[in-house]
């Protein structure tokens, strides 16, 4: 029944097979420099952060003479003090210093009469890279406050303990693999972009490039159904995308070891058996993205309109990514039956470490194995207008 | 056998086939005559099935194209204008693909491979990729594709296109071999001397209209023109799209 679909599918992979720039760009480009770049950037990111904590904080004071009992304390917890620029505000702004403090001229008085002595510390919260600096600046400023504070009331006499009320005790729960795991958000989109972007070559090429080099109309006339030739291409270029998944998790699983995360006391572990799940978890996705593929293929008229959309489809496995990125939320059952989205959360669960129910798996698998074939079945119905064999 | 009555095809507003009967016999060359753009491709791609007619019917050795298109197409072989061949494959793998989706089991196809290596003088770039092929291979491969499953019936469109006098004369050759073995024979053309010398049956079309159908003898009486060339202008009433 399915003979013929078998012969155009091995007919498609050898074929395929013999063009270098397909096997380039499918098999050896997309699944090394998709990881390549994903590490890549982790790398440095997570390197700058580990400079950021650690590295001799350069803080410019404005009106050092007024409280040099503060910038005393500052040295001595080894900040580095500079001296102001004349315009802190600007500065800020000009990016020429991540934060500035300003002791304020009724610093002193204020100091003398025991109110709150004001000091200004000068940033653009909206910058992400500065965060770890301000956040170091504020922890050493409120120091200095508590302990000056303590002093205070232990010199009447008092406890410091009762101006204490209450006190805040962390208990982050996080666990080493799950703060990884926020990095990783966007592996999931790594993982499945593979899956469309290994496939479109074979797929442009075995539908539009064939009614291009117009070898479809004597394809066509070989007894068998058209959605038959349809379903062995549509093989090919799946398992073209399987295969390409695989090689893309096996180079997660080198590359990962780079990340240099003893330094951020994270694990981020892909082993080979996370690795099986997550390829089993998102091999659907391959379907979906064949037949996809094949669809637009078949209903272009050339080879050129087919390629202009297929910038628009490798946008599509990254709307789900973006949206749990700005929308982190808890994974839910109903979130399964929606193909692209599911993967994305039970990629997430899985990296973390968090707990994925086998009917969560079974749901994504389904639902999305449900929309390949719905796509599938679109593939075929336009394989079967005559309006297939004409171009231009 | 062919059976061809009344067909008719349009394209949106254009009218490619208007009004086409024709009768092609086993043992027999039968050509398709007329200028580019008569309607000839679109006649042939009804007959194997690529497209449905508006009206009309068709009937090839008892079948009906459009009811049973996978019967129709085991019983035909096609040589379509495009050649189609896949240019990272030899032409060995080419004609192997075909024959397999003809349901040729492996023992069969390598037989008969050989043998249309030898009728159609293969042998020199039978295992050599595609890629830059002559026109002359070219036509010889996909004419090997389209007998593999040895068709009763042999349709051909504009099959001498591009093809130098050796390999023209090749193909004449193998052509008169099949018709001599009682094959149904059809081929569309718009080169005169391809008829005179080839069809036992012309039929011109001309506009999308059969405008005479007969030997080459009767083609002449009917024009009252002695040459073949003179009777074809004044049947089809222009010299329009023809290339002596």
């Amino acid at each position: 029944m399915m003979r013929g679909a078998k012969i155009v599918a091995l007919k498609e992979l050898r074929d395929s097979l013999r063009d270098r720039r397909t096997i380039i760009n499918s098999l050896a480009m997309g699944p090394i420099l998709g990881p390549l770049i994903f590490i890549g950037m982790l790398t440095l990111i997570t390197q700058k952060e580990v400079e950021k904590a650690v590295e001799t904080l350069h803080i410019p004071v404005v009106n050092q003479s007024l409280a040099p009992n503060l910038i005393g304390f500052l040295e001595q917890q080894g900040v580095v003090v500079e001296p102001a620029p004349s315009d802190p505000e600007q500065a800020i702004r000009n990016e020429d210093h991540a934060v500035v403090i300003r002791i304020t001229e009724q610093y002193p008085e204020q100091w003398r009469s025991g109110k709150p002595a004001v000091v200004e510390v000068i940033a653009d919260s909206s910058k992400r890279e500065i965060s770890t600096t301000l956040t170091r600046v504020r922890l050493l400023l409120n120091g200095y406050s508590g302990q000056i504070g303590s002093q205070r009331i232990q010199l009447r006499g008092v406890d410091p303990r009762l101006v204490r009320a209450v006190q805040v005790r962390d208990i982050d729960l996080s666990t080493p693999a799950s703060r990884g795991a926020l990095i990783l958000a966007m592996l999931p989109y790594f993982i499945m972009i593979t899956l469309f972007v290994s496939s479109t070559a074979i797929a442009v090429d075995t539908t539009a490039g064939e009614k291009e080099r117009q070898s479809l109309e004597p394809l066509l006339i070989n007894p068998l159904p058209r959605w038959q030739i349809m379903a062995g291409k549509l093989a090919a270029t799946t398992l073209f995308s399987l295969v390409a998944l695989a090689l893309t998790l096996i180079a997660f699983m080198v590359f990962v070891g780079f990340i240099p995360s003893s330094r951020l006391d994270f694990e981020l572990n892909i082993n080979p058996v996370l690795a099986m799940r997550f390829w089993y978890i998102t091999a659907p996705v391959g379907l979906v993205a064949a037949a996809l593929l094949t669809t637009i293929s078949a209903a272009s008229k050339s080879l050129r309109e087919a390629q202009s959309y297929m910038g628009m489809v490798i946008l599509i496995p990254m709307l789900p990514s973006l949206w749990l990125f700005i929308n982190p939320v808890k994974a839910e059952t109903w979130m399964m039956w929606i193909p692209l989205l599911s993967q994305n959360v039970l990629v997430n669960q899985l990296i973390r470490g968090d707990p994925v129910l086998m009917i969560w798996e079974l749901i994504s698998i389904l639902s999305t194995l449900a929309l390949g074939i719905i796509l599938a079945l679109t593939a075929a119905r336009f394989y079967q207008k005559p309006k297939l064999l004409f171009t231009g | 056998m062919i059976k061809v009555q009344n067909l008719q095809k349009s394209f949106g507003d254009v009218q490619a086939v208007k009004d086409v009967s024709f009768t092609a016999l086993d043992g027999q060359i039968t050509g398709l005559l007329g200028p580019n753009g008569a309607g000839k491709t679109t006649t042939l791609r009804m007959l194997y099935s690529l497209l449905p007619q508006d009206g009309g019917t068709i009937s090839i050795d008892g079948v009906d194209p459009q009811s049973e298109p996978l019967k129709v197409k085991r019983q035909l072989g096609v040589v379509p204008d495009a050649r189609g061949l896949y240019t990272r494959l030899t032409a060995r793998e080419n004609i192997e693909y075909f024959g397999q989706l003809h349901g040729l089991k492996q023992g069969q196809l390598k037989q008969r491979i050989d043998e249309l290596s030898t009728l159609l003088d293969l042998g020199g770039f039978l295992d050599r990729r595609t890629e830059g092929f002559s026109q002359g291979q070219r036509v010889r491969v996909a004419l090997a594709r389209a007998l593999v499953h040895k068709p009763q019936t042999l349709l051909l469109d504009e099959p001498s296109n591009g093809l130098d006098v050796m390999s023209t004369r090749a193909l004449r050759h193998l052509l008169r071999d099949l018709k001599q073995a009682g094959h149904c024979v059809v081929l569309s053309t718009h080169i005169m001397q391809e008829v005179a010398a080839l069809c036992d049956q012309i039929v011109i079309i001309s506009d999308g209209q059969v405008v005479a159908n007969g030997t080459a003898e009767h083609l002449r009486e009917l024009s009252g023109c002695p040459e073949l060339e003179d009777a074809f202008v004044k049947l089809i009433g222009t010299e329009e799209g023809l290339l002596a």
